[in-house]
């Protein structure tokens, strides 16, 4: 039940998270009190990391960031597993996210500078040199169309009539 | 020249709702509340076997009944989500939406004179569809107090010895009412008694909140003189890709596609193709996409019953489809002002009661297919209104 409850409100946050605790109080038939509790237990249990917004850059400044997946493959070492291989690589600043994968490489990483030529530069100077690192595989991510289950380029609008039986 | 409009179509007030279309569509930077069709796009795997079942060249018609394999797929579908058993064979039709099978489901069994109980308030077409062909419709009013359900002692006093059938709607349009297994079981022997036909519209199947659905025709007895008709509008968002069914005896199934066969067919190709993926796909991952979207309309629907009740409005909290009915009869005006004031002073369209018969006087029709954004704005105008209506 209070499973449920978490469930609830991270999927209501999830989807937008300037909801109220007033407003989920409506939405769930719980109290306020209740509903605040609850989201102060989930962000120090960590189910809650961060409040942050979906943006896109792109609307206001179209020479934004570059960003790029690379493809790592490494050979860990004896007392020197995966992880340790990717802390070493998510510590990075321009790291904005690390995969371990299943396929023909092992660590997907995706990088976000201010450049082309800084991400080049990043892979060159920072991520081939790390012990381990046998082969990394550059892609320039050109264009996003869709970013966390959001469609960015907003091409379905509602098209239902304004009255309907 | 004569009048060559016929007599009962002539005479046929044109929908409630479409009046207050009229007024909404003129009208700029409105919420509307009024839309009775899902807010999800229908989904994309769904649109893609329709474009895809184009592409392969299935453009032709269909058997009469529709496709075998959607047919297959309906009637596994209603004997494992409703424990309803029918052989896809002889006991399933495809239509053009669930709207068709109510127009066959009338003249399949209506003869002039014959009466047929309708549920009230209840979506805008039964009462039209039986006068059409030939019946007449004699209204049975459900009431805020009875949760808008039938009650026995409403059935019986309602039932003469010209009535035929009743028509269940439920889950409904537009109170959001249901009838738990135990109001279905309690009106089951009045049905019986006087040798009703049972015509269940059970299209908002899928949208119940806290229980499932039951189908009258889940009760043994009832079963031989039930059609049971449903679509994809609303489960699957599908409503323009027009599409539903009926299931029920041989011989009513059998009668139903005569007519059917006359003037419509088969229901379009492509949507039966479309049809197909959406049941398939929601039986294969156990009705995952529906459970997201009710879930999803579920916190809509507490939110606004919740903002009704906070405006001191007696609100009947619905179970069903995706409407909420709110009491607004202590607003010392008729329905139809109070929604026509809300429209024009705060840019909101609710539909009012009575656009679903007499018995919706004192009602307005509330959807919450919409976003929270837009409900939270809404609800707000109207409490606003309501304050003022107040003063």
């Amino acid at each position: 039940m209070e499973n449920d409850l978490k469930l609830e409100i991270l999927d209501i946050l999830e989807d937008n998270a300037k909801t109220t605790a007033e407003e989920m109080s409506l939405m769930l038939n719980v109290p306020a009190a209740t509903i605040e509790k609850t989201v102060k237990e989930l962000e120090d249990e960590k189910a809650i990391i961060k409040y942050s917004a979906l943006v896109n850059r792109d609307v206001v400044d179209e020479d934004g960031d570059a960003e790029a997946l690379i493809e790592v493959e490494i050979t860990p070492q004896r007392d020197y597993g995966y992880d340790d291989m990717a802390k070493r690589i998510y510590r990075f600043e321009e790291v904005r996210a690390v995969y371990l994968m299943a396929g023909t490489y092992d660590l997907c990483v995706r990088i976000k500078s201010r450049s082309m030529k800084d991400i080049s530069k990043f892979v060159f100077e920072k991520l081939s040199v790390i012990d381990g690192v046998t082969k990394t595989v550059t892609v320039f991510i050109m264009r996003k169309y869709k970013e966390q289950g959001v469609i960015l380029v907003g091409d379905e609008t509602d098209e239902r009539l304004v009255v309907t039986p | 020249m004569r009048n060559f409009i016929a007599k009962t179509v002539e005479d046929m007030p044109p929908s409630g709702i479409r009046k207050f279309f009229d007024i909404a569509s003129e009208m700029k930077d409105i919420i509307s509340l009024s839309v009775g069709e899902p807010d999800f796009v229908t989904p994309w795997n769904v649109r893609e076997a329709a474009i895809a079942s184009i592409e392969r060249g299935y453009t032709h018609y269909t058997s009469n009944h529709g496709n075998p394999a959607l047919r297959k797929l309906i009637a596994r579908y209603l004997r494992e989500r409703y424990d309803v058993d029918y052989d896809w064979k002889t006991q399933t039709i495809v239509t053009v939406g669930a709207s068709e099978a109510l127009d066959l489901a009338f003249r399949s069994v209506i003869e002039p004179g014959d009466e047929i109980l309708v549920p009230a308030p209840s979506y805008v077409s039964y009462m039209p569809g039986v006068t059409f062909a030939g019946g007449v419709a004699v209204p049975i009013e459900t009431k805020e107090c009875d949760n808008f359900t039938v009650t026995p002692e409403a059935l019986k006093a309602a039932v003469t010895p010209k009535t035929k059938a009743i028509i269940l709607p439920y889950p409904n349009n537009p109170t959001g009412a249901i009838m738990t297994q135990e109001q279905l079981a309690a009106i089951v022997p009045v049905i019986e008694a006087h040798d009703l036909f049972v015509i269940s519209d059970e299209i908002y199947s899928e949208l119940t909140y806290g229980e499932r659905h039951r189908s009258i025709a889940s009760f043994p007895e009832i079963y031989p003189r039930t059609v049971v008709i449903n679509g994809f509008s609303k489960a699957f968002a599908m409503t323009g890709f027009r599409l539903g069914y009926a299931a029920g005896p041989e011989d009513m199934i059998a009668a139903m596609v005569k007519l059917h066969q006359y003037f419509m067919l088969c229901a379009p190709t492509a949507s039966q193709h479309a049809g197909e993926e959406a049941l398939r796909h929601e039986m294969d991952t156990d009705f995952t996409q529906v459970g997201k979207m009710v879930s999803d309309y579920n916190r809509r629907r507490t939110f606004v019953y919740n903002a009704f009740k906070k405006m001191g409005l007696s609100c009947f909290e619905p179970r069903g489809a995706f409407y909420v009915f709110p009491n607004i009869s202590g607003m010392g005006m008729t329905s139809e002002e109070f929604c026509h004031k809300l429209i024009n002073e705060k840019h909101v369209a609710c539909v009012p009661g009575t656009a679903f018969g007499a018995a919706g006087e004192g009602f307005m029709r509330c959807s919450y297919a919409s976003s929270m954004d837009n409900l939270k704005e809404a609800l707000k105008r109207i409490a606003e209104f309501v304050d003022e209506c107040r003063k």
